[in-house]
């Protein structure tokens, strides 16, 4: 009678579990599916934007080499260097905004602390986008918007808000216990000396989490860009020039094209969020215990 | 009830600018009028100095320009281009006319330097008492070189806040202040007021509520819709995303890493790219629809109608969003569902409870406990979700012609629609105003509501 229901309880937890890893794989393959499908459109021999079969029926480099080599409509080389040096210059910038005020939101007590974090908070609720053209015409007031300042113009879009998004960094330096630094301010720190001997040594992975995701931040802008840029097509960032191949004039010979930069893009921004992804979870539960 | 709380001054300090006035010596009320004075008397000749010189700085701007662009802001302009033919050189020349949205912009910068240097005033008259009664009792005051080290140990928040919060001011307050000032002219292309406009107080919003109008009707129609989706959207990521988290997380599941990082994968590739390799799969000639005629699901000469209806683009922009947003969810929720205390599961099992039973009496309870900030914040992100919407349908179909919205449009991407495309900066600033007291009427309820606003700081 008991060996029975061993059986039987052995049987529908097999069930189970074969039913769980079925709809697992299931899940998988749906959301593999679109990545691996832009994968093998970057390598199509055919050109045109819709074809008739599922499956390339022949493969080619050609999309990634033209890419590269025919730069009179989309300078595709150029937009990447430009993004790159955006992405640099404003992460340098957001980085210290972002630690240096999520540093004193934690640790230091002041009278403007609490109206700051409301601030923060209502501020975040209006449209992000908002006030974009208010900022264009602001840029435009002070002569941002022409030839090389559009980067600087976009460097500083990208890193101006970056100090209202203090809550992961604050959440993770709140982890950190007190006494670490009651202990130096006895044996004579300053707080600055605090802030850049203990407190960002200790937090390596918060720090690693905020400059890539500040790097990251003008690879993925869209919006921003389109309407800095406007149409100096050689200030163009990445995103709008993949935006571009798939506006109507363009779709048809730069399709194939689109998909190889769209692989190129997401290889190295795939890998650093893999690298972060750690990071991401511990800084939202705040698991990491100096 | 219990939002406006007391106000408690957790900072007391005697140098306030009421005991300055009232209690400083002459030469603290002198700075009243000639900043800095008081700390010139008392040493500090170079803090003195800088307060000096900001006063001459903003007394010699403010009759430069900040006066004629403070006086302009009531009538924002009224002198029109004009074209008038110049005689000697047979050509038309336009005259320089009033450009309100400069004349809006710099009058607010004007405004907001004028704060500032209110603020400024306190400061110095602040620092003048404070050096006054110092020196009366006494005590060292401090030089400017002591003043510099300061702000690297007492006064270290000065150093480190200021830079950002003036990036905040010039790229996030002005231009919000510029834009709310916006909902209340006529600036847009109806009647061509796009050069020369004026304030017409509340008129937008009426033309906004006014259901009658078309304006009015696109208005209810999207925020219907921008709920819906909000709502949805928040609401199937979260479960999805729970059970996803829930099956990758049982004991019994084999591989774990390969199931996690199949979906983790695909919040790897960038969010335009994802959203915009969806949008060309499920055009009519796109690579779903051929996938199901190959597959001899549909005729060969038919395809679902995935953007071009109505209802089918609603579901869709919701499943697409099911797609992009679970593994984002996944990753959150997967690090709180481990934190679940084990105890709690022993002890449903030993009192014989089911899978079904643990689920709603333990791990849904628990997770929305921990979660609820997270359920907030998503959902304010989806009323305000741009991306998804315009980078996969676009608001599209537009079954109504004379209308400015299509049928997914959600109230930020007709914002968008209407100050890009359409230049109605007006109804879009409206739109603008209007989202964020839908958004903070809940959140800010909910927020001072919630256990880690209540206990922040509290150690």
């Amino acid at each position: 009678m008991t060996g029975k229901k061993i059986h039987s309880a052995k049987k529908r937890r097999f069930i189970n579990n074969t039913i769980v890893h079925t709809v697992l794989a299931v899940l998988a393959v749906i959301w593999v599916f679109p990545i691996v499908w832009v994968i093998l459109t970057s390598f199509r021999a055919e050109k045109g934007s819709y074809v008739s079969t599922f499956l390339p029926q022949s493969y080619t480099l050609d999309n990634y080499i033209r890419l590269f080599t025919d730069t009179s409509i989309l300078n595709f080389p150029q937009m990447f260097m430009n993004t790159l040096f955006i992405a640099i210059c404003s992460c340098i910038l957001s980085t210290f905004y972002v630690l240096a005020a999520s540093y004193c939101l934690s640790r230091l007590r002041f009278k403007l602390r609490k109206p700051y974090m409301n601030m923060a908070m209502i501020l975040g609720l209006f449209p992000g986008f908002m006030s974009m053209i208010a900022v264009y015409f602001i840029l435009k007031a002070i002569g941002l918007t022409e030839g090389n300042l559009i980067k600087l113009a976009l460097i500083m879009v990208y890193s101006g808000g970056a100090a209202l998004g203090f809550q992961i960094a604050k959440g993770f330096f709140d982890t950190i216990p007190l006494a670490v630094d009651e202990a130096a301010l006895i044996d004579g720190c300053t707080r600055w000396q605090i802030f850049t001997k203990i407190t960002l040594p200790l937090s390596k992975p918060i720090v690693v989490y905020t400059v890539l995701t500040s790097f990251m931040g003008p690879w993925l802008d869209f919006i921003f860009a389109k309407v800095i840029c406007r149409a100096n097509s050689d200030q163009y960032t990445i995103a709008i020039g993949l935006w571009r191949m798939l506006e109507k004039e363009y779709i048809d010979s730069w399709y194939t094209c689109f998909a190889a930069g769209a692989v190129l893009i997401s290889i190295p921004i795939a890998a650093l969020f893999l690298y972060m992804q750690r990071y991401y979870v511990d800084g939202l539960s705040g698991a990491v215990k100096g | 009830m219990g939002i406006m709380k007391k106000k408690i001054n957790e900072f007391p300090t005697p140098y306030t600018c009421r005991n300055a006035i009232s209690k400083g010596g002459m030469e603290t009320k002198l700075s009243m009028v000639l900043m800095g004075v008081g700390n010139i008397v008392h040493g500090q000749i170079v803090k003195g100095l800088i307060f000096l010189a900001a006063e001459v700085a903003y007394i010699a701007f403010m009759i430069a320009a900040g006066v004629s662009c403070i006086a302009m802001l009531p009538s924002l302009g009224s002198v029109e281009q004009e074209e008038v033919w110049n005689e000697a050189l047979q050509i038309y020349e336009y005259t320089k006319g009033d450009q309100s949205i400069l004349i809006l912009l710099y009058g607010i910068a004007s405004l907001l330097i004028t704060f500032l240097m209110a603020c400024t005033w306190v400061c110095s008259l602040r620092s003048a008492y404070k050096a006054e009664c110092l020196a009366k009792e006494g005590r060292h005051v401090n030089s400017f070189v002591e003043d510099l080290k300061t702000l690297l140990h007492e006064n270290l928040q000065r150093l480190l806040m200021t830079p950002p919060m003036i990036f905040i001011v010039a790229f996030t307050i002005l231009p919000l202040i510029f834009m709310i000032c916006m909902a209340f002219t006529n600036y847009s292309k109806i009647d061509s007021h796009l050069v020369l406009f004026d304030w017409v107080g509340l008129e937008n919003f009426k033309t906004l509520f006014d259901s009658s109008s078309i304006l009015g009707s696109t208005f209810w129609s999207v925020l219907g819709w921008t709920l819906v989706w909000a709502f949805f959207a928040t609401f199937s990521n979260y479960i999805f995303g729970m059970i996803i988290s829930l099956m990758i997380n049982r004991k019994e599941t084999r591989a774990k890493g390969f199931w996690r990082f199949c979906f983790v994968l695909s919040c790897a590739v960038p969010m335009f790219v994802s959203l915009l390799i969806m949008r060309t799969m499920l055009q009519p000639e796109g690579a779903i629809n051929v996938l199901l005629r190959n597959l001899g699901l549909i005729a060969s000469d038919a395809s679902l109608p995935f953007f071009t209806d109505p209802t089918w683009a609603r579901v869709t922009v919701i499943m697409i969003n099911i797609w992009v947003g679970v593994p984002y969810t996944l990753l959150q929720l997967t690090g709180v569902l481990q934190n679940i205390p084990a105890e709690l599961y022993e002890a449903a099992k030993v009192d014989g409870a089911n899978a079904v039973q643990i689920f709603f009496k333990i791990t849904l309870p628990y997770m929305l406990y921990v979660t609820t900030p997270y359920l907030i914040s998503t959902f304010t992100g989806n009323v305000n979700n741009f991306n998804v919407i315009y980078l996969l349908s676009g608001g599209d179909p537009v079954t109504d012609m004379g209308a400015t919205a299509g049928k997914t449009d959600l109230l930020v991407t007709w914002l968008y629609k209407l100050t890009v495309d359409k230049q109605y900066y007006n109804i879009g600033a409206v739109i603008g105003i209007l989202t964020f007291i839908i958004l903070a009427i809940g959140a800010l309820f909910t927020y001072r509501r919630s256990k880690s606003y209540k206990e922040e700081g509290g150690f």
